[in-house]
């Protein structure tokens, strides 16, 4: 690995991302990305956060368009209400906060410690969970759905809600409105490694593939033996499609878990379109890359967002971050 | 044991000996959380505690509540993931519930620790028999009216009964069926507490 050591992998990761953006003010101590011009007058503020190792997700979508700040915890690890308080206290306008959190349950708890302590100290706090992920069946049996590739498309979209004024409860509920309009399914090829633990955090013989696999190597729906593109696209389509059942275009966001190479993903991305065709869906967008990783893991996921017009429009609009960045 | 009272200096030597406790134990913890979690229960509660150690040792609180809710804050701000607010709502609550005596009976300390207990179950809306880590704390509370030595064990037996369970919570639910045959590494956890109050009581 190209570390020093396992204790400094996220101070130092941070260090590097104060010197690449300039836009961004970095706190590497606290632990809190915050975008230079905040707080912005009158905007709601957008403040997402949860372990490091999904690089860029979450710090390098702060900028104009997307979120206001960021809190990364340790590596898989949720950060801690500290830093999501210090965040609260560095973007709010008097507009409000809204939390955008991926539904694990110790994100769900220190975000909501964390709504707690701001509230006392006089900010208003929305909180909305991401749970996209369909491998997951949701019932009182699970933690439910796990939060992963819609995390993108409702930072950016509720984002770009914020960025033209809308208030709070607006912003709120067109971030309640993707996360339902999205699912998401993810395979992995290979295991990936903690730094702390220095080897595969989960056994996945070679020749193998996790259908369902989650952005922490969490196991999915079952193990198969390797198939090609065009059959990892054809079951993981079909995954997300039974699922939402989309009635109106969406955004495709073929994901790299980190290990892939670009090569692959357009591949992939090629039969994903295919089996959405197969299957009557009209695609509005398509984003390929690696945008919510999980360290060096290698796979893909594929998450599909049904929008309406507005939400194409609010997806089209500018943004300016160091993961994503289009328009203006 | 009715005449049992327990000063501050008590309470620091009991989150010493938990500190001492999860340096020991980190890496079987981490072994645990790798069967059905993510592989960080110990390094994340390790240096949850080395931070309670340092916070205690550089202004030991005056109250045995004090020192709980120093602790319990502490695990707050330092550990992370879900066990963090558990863990500290845990100490925090059962310090709250002690109140500012200068001395705790035994009988105090198990009503201070049912209320942490209870408020660990509402934050993480769960009941014994999910695989959590109330199926060590929730029976070592009920012994704890027959000793420290009672406890302990009762938190131990509680831990290793997880065995057998499905795990209903956390990021071992979603493994299902998959999450039996392993302990549950909170339960596990949970049960050095236990241990470390009967080594400290001894």
């Amino acid at each position: 690995m190209l570390i020093n050591v396992a204790e400094t992998v996220v101070a130092d990761a941070l260090r590097g991302m104060a010197v690449a953006h300039p836009e961004l003010v970095v706190d590497v101590e606290n632990r809190v990305v915050v975008r230079r011009d905040a707080p912005v007058a009158g905007k709601v503020a957008l403040i997402s956060g949860g372990g490091s190792g999904h690089e860029p997700l979450h710090g390098g979508f702060v900028g104009p368009g997307m979120l206001d700040a960021a809190c990364p915890g340790e590596v898989f690890t949720s950060p801690v209400p500290d830093q999501m308080v210090r965040a609260a206290a560095a973007v709010d306008s008097g507009a409000g906060v809204l939390f955008l959190v991926k539904n694990y349950t110790g994100d769900v708890l220190n975000f909501r410690m964390a709504a707690e302590l701001a509230e006392d100290e006089g900010v208003t706090v929305a909180s909305v969970l991401v749970d996209d992920d369909v491998a997951v069946t949701d019932s009182t049996f699970t933690a439910g759905r796990r939060g992963t590739g819609a995390t993108l498309f409702v930072e950016k979209i509720a984002g770009a809600a914020a960025e033209e004024g809308a208030p709070l409860e607006r912003v709120e509920a067109v971030a309640r409105q993707v996360v339902g309009a999205s699912r998401s399914f993810g395979v992995a090829l290979a295991a990936c490694t903690t730094p702390a633990k220095g080897s595969p955090t989960f056994d996945l013989p070679s020749g193998q593939l996790e259908l369902g696999v989650g952005i922490h190597g969490e196991p999915g729906r079952e193990r198969r033996a390797m198939m090609t593109s065009r059959e990892i696209a054809e079951v993981t389509v079909d995954a997300v499609v039974d699922d939402l059942r989309p009635e109106l275009p969406v955004l495709v966001l073929v994901n790299g878990a980190g290990a892939t190479p670009l090569l692959e993903l357009y591949g992939f991305a090629a039969e994903v379109h295919r089996r959405l065709a197969d299957r009557e869906v009209a695609v509005a967008r398509t984003l390929v890359g690696d945008y919510v990783t999980s360290l060096d893991m290698a796979g893909a996921s594929v998450t599909l967002c049904q929008v309406d017009d507005e939400l194409l429009r609010l997806w089209d609009a500018p943004v300016q971050t160091a993961g994503l960045r289009w328009g203006r | 044991m009715s005449e049992t009272a327990l000063d501050a200096a008590f309470f620091v030597r009991w989150m010493t000996a938990v500190a001492a406790a999860v340096d020991r134990e980190a890496d079987h913890l981490t072994e645990l959380d790798s069967a059905i979690g993510d592989a960080d229960h110990g390094s994340n509660l390790k240096r949850g505690f080395t931070a309670v150690r340092t916070a205690l040792e550089k202004e030991p609180p005056a109250t045995p509540g004090a020192v709980l809710v120093t602790a319990g804050k502490t695990l707050v701000s330092t550990v992370g993931g879900a066990s963090g607010p558990l863990f500290g709502t845990l100490l925090r609550r059962t310090g709250k519930t002690l109140g500012d005596a200068e001395r705790v009976g035994l009988g105090e300390l198990r009503d201070g620790l049912r209320a942490g207990v209870d408020a660990v179950g509402q934050l993480g809306s769960s009941a014994p028999g999910d695989k959590t880590m109330l199926d060590a704390l929730d029976p070592a509370v009920t012994a704890l009216a027959d000793g420290f030595a009672a406890a302990a064990e009762a938190a131990g037996a509680g831990s290793r009964a997880t065995v057998p369970l499905q795990a209903r919570k956390g990021r071992a639910s979603y493994l299902g069926e998959r999450s039996i045959g392993h302990e549950d590494p909170g339960a596990a956890s949970s049960a050095l507490l236990f241990a470390a109050l009967a080594e400290v009581a001894r």
